[in-house]
């Protein structure tokens, strides 16, 4: 077997080994760390020689090293009890050791800041290293915010929680923070970090394959796909940021659409309506249509109104706004904005978007301006101070 | 050697010079490629460690603490905001004469019909780690 093979196979274990060995003795952190040992052992011996039994080599390995440091730690009063339990057979790993780790990573004693590395690199078995380089970051920072998510999960009991559904809602909640980190990278030179958003539509789909009958489960997972489906389209040759209604929607990705779209259709049908099924809704209306003149702008205006009585979200009065400026006019959608407290570059950009519609140029050079001075991201700000240059031109 | 190439918002020596979002959206285009290019061009090398955009004055606040009291914050924008830093290279190139000349090159960025800017740069060596003894 080559290197990169047994590198997919051990990203693949990695979680259900350390799901196995976390759930055996208890302590995550100690478990994490004798896991990651038992990894680079792997990494270093299986290329040559592969073991029958990769997943039950991991954690018969990782559990030994676990076993030496208790030993080494506990030498001067050892206990022959747990010496005992040390040394039982080791159980099969069951399959749903990995959804309980993510629950367990997206707990809600942790800032997402904390928990999406953690959920990096337990459940999604990438190397401090590769999370680091994802976050621009130096390693030994990484490493040292991991150990404190670690820190704080010390003495929480390894199990899926009884009341699964508020855990859930920080479960989807990290992931699409992660998502959107991938997506559209809040701050750096580069707006699309592929890694992350890789990493969020695999966690997500291993959310729904467990989770089979959450539709908000499948309604993120369906998001992640209608709106990763446009990735290739968003960004020019240059590498600046091509708005929805200029892309080529001959470079959407059409695979993605469609298990977007089939994964969405199953997940209405449960009539638990959601946040996320929403959202994937709109995206799918944007992706369906073969044209931006052809978007159903009157469908996608409601499905923000029912999702801002949903969540009261300024962001969504936001994106409303534009829907509605579609189909009744730039003037009403600027009415809509008047009262808004956000003060983000996004609404800006769409004040003055709104104002160029409407004809007023000056007031849209300013408020693009304005926009500029306040955007995260290099490539925005780039793009808004044209646009301020362009309106000002008239 | 690493050096940060660091430019402030002042500084622009070109008389007549105005804020960016009022140049001909063509020469706005000619700057960011620019920039770009200069980026790729010492990543390229191997020289670029790190270069960033810092979002405007408006944004900046100032911080002042005697470890006591609560903190003072002060919000923009300042009148004295022409001292603050728009954005940084930091560069890892041999000799001080290479990083002059990146700084060079970046000064001479194009603005309002090409003409360039004549930003001024500020160079300044980074402090590592003592050299091993030998």
């Amino acid at each position: 077997m080559s290197g990169p093979d047994v590198e997919g196979l051990l990203r693949e274990l990695a979680p259900r080994a350390l799901g196995a060995v976390v759930r055996r003795y208890g302590d995550f952190a100690d478990a994490e760390d004798a896991v990651q040992e038992a990894m680079l052992a792997a990494s270093q011996e299986w290329p040559g020689n592969l073991p029958t039994n990769p997943l039950g080599w991991l954690v018969t390995v990782a559990s030994r090293r676990l076993i030496d440091e208790v030993r080494k730690n506990d030498a001067r009063r050892r206990r022959e009890d747990t010496v005992a339990l040390l040394d039982a057979p080791i159980e099969v790993p069951s399959g749903d050791d990995s959804l309980v780790l993510l629950f367990l990573c997206c707990h809600d004693a942790l800032s997402p800041t904390l928990a999406i590395p953690l959920t990096l690199r337990a459940v999604a078995g990438l190397t401090t290293r590769e999370i680091a380089a994802a976050y621009l970051v130096p390693e030994a920072t990484m490493a040292q915010r991991i150990s404190r998510a670690k820190a704080r999960l010390r003495g929480e009991r390894f199990a899926l929680p009884e009341d699964q559904g508020s855990r859930l809602r920080s479960v989807l909640e990290v992931l699409y923070v992660l998502f959107n980190e991938g997506y559209a990278s809040s701050s750096g030179p580069d707006l699309a970090r592929t890694d992350l958003s890789g990493e969020a539509i695999r966690l997500a789909r291993l959310l729904h394959a467990r989770l089979p009958e959450n539709a908000e489960a499948a309604g993120l997972l369906a998001l992640m796909l209608l709106t990763d489906a446009r990735r290739a389209a968003r960004t020019d040759t240059g590498g600046a940021l091509v708005p929805l209604a200029d892309q080529d929607r001959l470079l959407w990705n059409r695979g993605r659409i469609s298990e977007g779209m089939v994964i969405l259709t199953a997940a209405l049908k449960r009539r638990e309506v959601g946040e996320y099924q929403l959202l994937a809704s709109i995206a799918g209306l944007h992706d369906q249509s073969p044209s931006d003149g052809q978007t159903p702008w009157a469908d996608i205006a409601s499905l923000y109104g029912l999702l801002e009585r949903m969540t009261g979200n300024p962001v969504v009065t936001l994106n409303r706004a534009v829907a509605v400026s579609k189909v009744d006019g730039p003037l009403v959608a600027l009415k809509l904005l008047e009262e808004l407290e956000l003060d983000t570059h996004r609404l800006y950009a769409v004040r003055a978007h709104l104002h160029e519609e409407a004809g007023d140029l000056h007031a849209a050079a300013e408020a693009y301006a304005r926009a500029a001075s306040r955007a995260a991201n290099a490539r925005e700000r780039d793009y808004l101070t044209m646009r301020a240059a362009r309106a000002a031109r008239g | 050697m690493r050096f940060m190439l660091l430019q402030a918002y002042g500084g622009v020596e070109l008389e007549g010079c105005v804020p960016m979002y009022e140049w001909d959206p063509a020469d706005v285009k000619a700057h960011i490629d620019f920039q770009h290019t200069l980026n790729a061009e010492l990543l390229d090398r191997g020289e670029l460690v790190d270069a960033q955009g810092l979002a405007g004055p408006d944004q900046a606040k100032v911080v002042v603490s005697d470890g006591t009291h609560p903190p003072r914050v002060i919000d923009g924008p300042y009148p004295e905001s022409k001292e603050l830093l728009a954005g940084y290279r930091m560069v890892d190139v041999d000799s001080l004469e290479r990083a002059l000349e990146i700084a060079a090159q970046s000064s001479a960025a194009p603005g309002p019909g090409g003409v360039p800017i004549q930003q001024q740069i500020e160079v300044r060596q980074v402090l590592g780690a003592p050299e091993p003894e030998v």
